[in-house]
């Protein structure tokens, strides 16, 4: 293992490996990416592959389109079939104030370009026919988002970052970070000691723990999201499905396996990542509410993963006030795999030529100093 | 294909095994990830002694090295929607 690097990236997720693959690009050829396990082994490896764009909040929508641009062209850039399915998103709403919150999303998400419509009960079946639409009152539709495969959009990124000369240490966990005056100067590792240009902290729901080496306090908490996928059935939905009623997700992959899964508003944060009965009656339940016609596809596996989750739902992104070669790049609230390619070129352009763009100083560690105004639809 | 096959549900092939370990895929969870094996509806019952066994082969491993931390995940077997509201 290497001594030094101009990067050193903590976490070898999305993000991780999207900031890698940027920064080689911009020819920053000497990164290191440090993984306590191994690539995907997190929150990417266990989320359900969805890429909205459709959010409350000016910065996720911003974020997350400038990222499906870059999921339209990345199978053919990275040369790997990341099994992007670009069939819409489909979010319904079962009350009238549920729809009154679409509405407005709809019109910010307008305004910023993003053609997202409402539609009736009627228009939503249309889309995904297999919908009992007496149940809800309200739907939104956005064609240009989708899903694809975590595992390949990783594979895709790191394959080319290591062709540019990026090397991923896996099983190499971090344990110390330290700090001389306003500088990391060491990055201490179960496997050696490393001494940094900038570090980068990628380490989703761990990132709390490893900004506390360095003596930083972030408002993150880790949450369990439980997730479920089935057996393989011929393709017959291309669009993702969510709820804003129970923060249900559900979706169909290349493969033909129906994944999804639904928050629970009395999950506490914690590390547990066990799986539930609960998680499966309660997923089955509101699946079947929604897709009756479901009821007969078998659950293959269920697990469950963290949420890196912030005060406002929205991450944190960008250097850290009081230490100059540390980066933020963590805080994703669920939403990490859909704005990835986008956070990784925000912060790739700062680290080579030291710019801040608009959205990396609104969404910096800084802004929790000040009232919090945060996204509202934290789902799938 | 006349090749033998280690995982028949998603139909992984003993080569594409030992190759993806030599390009570092080189414990069980990594080549579950990477190649399918052991994710169809059997769950791994069939195929991950035989992983286990071909990654101890190729890595000089024991088996029960190779063995640790392997995630086992509920059901165990495939069990409909319906039953799972119902129960």
């Amino acid at each position: 293992m290497k001594r030094s690097a101009d990067v050193v990236i903590i976490g070898a997720g999305v993000t991780g490996a999207a900031l890698a693959y940027e920064l080689a690009r911009r020819g920053i050829h000497d990164v290191m990416i440090l993984e306590r396990r191994f690539p995907c082994a997190g929150a990417t490896g266990r989320c359900g592959g969805g890429i909205r764009q459709q959010f409350t909040t000016p910065h996720n929508i911003r974020l997350a389109m400038e990222s499906v641009k870059r999921y339209e062209v990345l199978s053919e850039e990275l040369g790997v079939d990341i099994e992007f399915i670009q069939g819409g998103y489909l979010i319904l709403a079962e009350t009238r104030e549920e729809t009154e919150a679409l509405c407005k999303a709809v019109a910010l998400q307008n305004d910023l370009g993003l053609p997202s419509t409402l539609l009736t009960p009627e228009e939503a079946k249309r889309v995904f026919p297999l919908l009992d639409e007496t149940v809800i009152v309200g739907a939104t539709y956005c064609p240009t988002d989708g899903h694809a495969n975590p595992f390949r959009v990783v594979k895709g990124y790191l394959h080319r970052a290591r062709e540019h000369g990026v090397s991923v240490e896996k099983f190499t966990q971090v344990i110390g970070l330290e700090v001389k005056g306003e500088r990391i100067v060491e990055v201490r590792t179960s496997r050696g000691n490393i001494s940094p240009g900038v570090v980068v902290n990628a380490a989703g729901a761990w990132s709390r723990e490893v900004a506390r080496m360095a003596g930083v306090e972030l408002p993150n908490e880790p949450v369990r999201h439980e997730i479920a996928i089935t057996e393989p059935v011929k393709f017959f939905m291309e669009v993702m499905v969510i709820s804003i009623h129970n923060g249900i997700y559900f979706s169909q992959t290349k493969e033909g396996q129906i994944i999804g899964g639904i928050g629970d508003p009395e999950e506490r944060p914690g590390y547990n990542i066990t799986s539930s009965l609960k998680f499966l009656r309660n997923f089955a339940r509101e699946l079947l509410r929604y897709a009756p016609a479901l009821g007969q596809l078998s659950v293959l596996r269920q697990w469950a993963g963290l949420y890196d989750v912030t005060p406002d739902a929205q991450p944190v992104l960008g250097p850290t006030p009081g230490l100059e070669n540390f980066i933020q790049a963590n805080g994703y609230s669920g939403h990490g795999f859909m704005i990835a390619p986008a956070v990784a070129r925000h912060l790739a352009d700062h680290i080579e030529k030291g710019v801040r763009s608009e959205i990396l100083d609104k969404l910096s560690l800084e802004r929790f100093k000040e009232e919090i105004r945060g996204e509202a639809f934290v789902v799938g | 294909m006349d090749e033998p096959i280690v995982c028949r549900c998603e139909e992984v092939t003993v080569s594409e095994v030992k190759r993806a370990i030599v390009e570092g895929y080189d414990t069980l969870e990594e080549l579950k990830r990477h190649l399918r094996v052991g994710m169809g509806p059997c769950q791994g019952r069939t195929c991950l002694p035989l992983l286990a066994w071909i990654l101890a082969q190729e890595t000089g491993k024991s088996l029960k090295e190779v063995m640790v931390e392997v995630s086992v995940r509920p059901p165990l077997i495939p069990v409909p929607f319906e039953l799972w509201r119902e129960g």
